[in-house]
């Protein structure tokens, strides 16, 4: 991420306070021109206000908002470029499909057939021309879907804002609908804030991701540096599973921690900034960085045993216990049964890790 | 309990069918009785002959409908002429019940809006609110507006004690006394079903249009309005159709030159100048008028819904 790209939005010491309330904590953030942007978190963790504070819905009760560098935290929404596809879409029932997409438009100050050429084009991108007739009602959930997308992108907003607007859709179709919405956001080059709770979600399509927890940016960044270097124990247990393992820092040498378990075992791994000798923290470990072995690869293998495995489509994830110490879960793709064997409950196995694979958290 | 049961061939018989029509009976009663059967001797009565103390002789004429619409010379010999004295007292019902209708629309709707966008939890408070002054007779609240409205009355002290007017502004027995007591005998029933189309409105979509540039007015006009045009119909019903019948606001504020249709019709069935069929002729002209118009709109409705879903 080059320091030279283009600021979209830059959120400053925002802070929405309802009542007694802290809503949002003193945000900061930057959003590049043409960046597919997440909000991720729990219900309740501010990200679908602080997106409603950049549509205009929400005020702001202490900070500034800038757009391409001018403030609009005083503007109405509707003097601001920036469009929103609502969570339940809030299509005009009255209206046909067409006359929702252009109304955008008109408002802008087209004339209606100005306005209503640029909806079919809109709705050509989202492949709903053959509908364009007909009443939101008449359409399924993922047609309605797209004639939100389309309208809040027929005005050529500066900024599209996402509030989970792939919740209400079944599985399958959500996945589909997250690809076309990548591809849609690279189509037009309009930068994209998208709030979602799914992290599976966050990480297929964005950019960056801002993990946001109580009102607080837990950790920013691009979605592999997220899910692979989480800063905290929320980021870590948020995104993806893993093993939270407490721990007590020992020595640090070199760059490599050596860390004490619960049960006497030892595990070394890379120090972080903010963690010191003899603090008590987590470390994670993804169950996919471990593996099994029936016999002993290093001094640092823990013996555990096999306790069930659950098969879960793609992957088989098996539990072992320790006897004394924590309980670990070990990820093992279906497509590598041929060279990494499935034990059976009971079986006693060692588990294994290459250095790296575990990642000490900051509290 | 199902309601059912299967016999050997494996056919569901409905045990209950026969039950289910006796129960219906009690609406089919009370429909019959209170509202077809009281139309039904009206409509009886309107083609039969006066009597001359009220009540009727048992002959059947068109005598009433044709005094109705007719002039025929006070001795009933001349030539036909359209009678336009009752036609105009039907014409001002209608302008009167609208303009009542109009100022509803305009206090109740904003009203309604307003308790609408209350939390929730103080809705039920200003509803009940809005209905506490309705409690109280029709007659009264009507006789209490006329003292209200006088010369001498608390609005003319008002308004000529804060400098507004010199003298007395007069409106107690004209068109516009009615029309304020048409519109406050009947403004619960234009806030109420707007008030629930209002709750039921979703109101994203609001955010959603302020979203794509529209202002407030547009908004308003555009979004908000088509979608609780059902409430303000229905409001505009319940509103119109018994002002067009009223009898107590234009007798009490309106006086002698404001009768409406409602008046005439009451006239009829008190005391000896009274003549039962040609008030059962009237009455049905002014249910056939309101039923044409009610039917207008349900149709213009149904066309509505039909593009809705």
């Amino acid at each position: 991420m080059s320091e030279s790209r283009k600021i979209a939005i830059e959120v400053r010491d925002a802070v929405k306070r309802y009542g007694d309330f802290t809503a949002l904590k003193k945000i900061s953030l930057s959003i590049y021109d043409n960046e597919f942007f997440t909000l991720l978190g729990p219900s309740g963790c501010g990200k679908t206000t602080l997106l409603r504070m950049i549509g205009g819905f929400e005020d702001v009760t202490e900070g500034d908002i800038f757009l391409y560098g001018d403030e609009i935290a005083a503007l109405p929404p509707n003097k601001r470029p920036v469009n929103t596809v609502f969570q339940n879409y809030a299509l005009f029932p009255h209206m046909t499909v067409l006359e929702n997409v252009a109304f955008g438009v008109e408002m802008r100050g087209s004339s209606k057939p100005e306005a209503e050429t640029r909806a079919s084009e809109v709705l050509e991108l989202v492949q709903l021309s053959q509908f364009s007739g007909r009443k939101p009602s008449q359409l399924s959930g993922g047609q309605q879907q797209r004639v939100a997308l389309a309208r809040a992108l027929a005005p050529k907003p500066k900024l599209l804002l996402l509030d989970e607007p792939l919740s209400a859709l079944d599985r399958k179709l959500r996945k589909t609908m997250q690809l076309e919405l990548k591809h849609l956001q690279r189509e037009t080059g309009i930068t994209f804030i998208f709030v979602t709770h799914d992290q599976e979600e966050a990480l297929t399509m964005s950019d960056r991701i801002a993990v946001m927890s109580s009102g607080e940016v837990q950790q920013l960044g691009e979605a592999r540096d997220i899910y692979e270097r989480p800063h905290n124990k929320f980021v870590a247990d948020f995104i993806g599973e893993t093993n939270l393992l407490e721990i007590s820092v020992h020595a640090i040498n070199d760059g490599l921690a050596t860390c004490h378990l619960v049960g006497g075992h030892i595990l070394t791994c890379p120090a972080v900034d903010g963690v010191s000798v003899g603090n008590k923290v987590h470390l994670s470990v993804r169950p996919e960085r471990l593996f099994i072995t029936d016999q002993p690869t290093n001094a640092e293998g823990f013996k555990g045993k096999v306790l069930e495995n659950i098969f879960v489509g793609t992957d088989i994830s098996t539990l072992i216990d320790l006897g004394e110490g924590p309980g670990f879960t070990v990820r093992t793709s279906n497509s590598e049964r041929g060279n990494k064997r499935i034990f059976e409950p009971g079986s006693e196995v060692y588990i294994n890790m290459e250095l790296g694979a575990a990642r000490l958290l900051v509290d | 309990m199902t309601g059912g049961e299967t016999n050997d061939d494996g056919v569901t018989t409905d045990t209950y069918a026969e039950t289910r029509h006796w129960l219906l009976l009690p609406a089919w009663a009370t429909l019959g009785i209170f509202v077809l059967l009281p139309v039904f001797i009206m409509l009886i009565y309107s083609f039969l002959t006066k009597e001359f103390r009220g009540g009727v002789v048992w002959e059947f004429n068109l005598a009433a409908y044709d005094q109705f619409f007719f002039d025929r010379g006070l001795f009933g010999d001349e030539p036909a002429k359209i009678e336009w004295t009752y036609i105009s007292i039907f014409w001002r019902s209608i302008w009167q019940a609208g303009a009542a209708t109009l100022m509803s629309l305009l206090i109740g709707f904003p009203t309604a809006y307003f308790i609408a966008t209350q939390p929730e939890k103080s809705r039920p408070i200003w509803v009940f609110l809005i209905t506490i002054p309705y409690w109280v007779n029709l007659l009264i609240r009507t006789v209490s507006m006329k003292f209200l409205l006088r010369d001498e009355g608390p609005l003319n002290d008002f308004l000529m004690n804060f400098g507004l007017i010199d003298s007395p502004f007069h409106i107690i027995n004209t068109n516009l006394a009615v029309q304020l007591g048409l519109f406050y005998s009947y403004l619960p029933f234009m806030v109420l079903p707007i008030y629930a189309a209002v709750e039921r409105y979703n109101f994203t979509m609001s955010e959603a249009a302020a979203d794509l540039y529209a202002n407030k007015l547009t908004t308003l006009r555009r979004i908000l309005l088509p979608a609780v045009k059902p409430g303000v119909i229905a409001g505009c019903i319940l509103v119109f159709v018994p002002s067009m019948g009223s009898f107590l606001a234009p007798d009490l504020l309106g006086g002698a030159k404001n009768f409406m249709i409602g008046s005439l019709i009451e006239e009829q069935f008190k005391g000896n100048a009274g003549n039962w069929p040609f008030g059962a002729a009237a009455s049905m002209i002014l249910l056939t008028m309101v039923l044409i118009i009610l039917i207008l709109v349900a149709r213009h409705q149904a066309n509505y819904v039909k593009g809705a879903s």
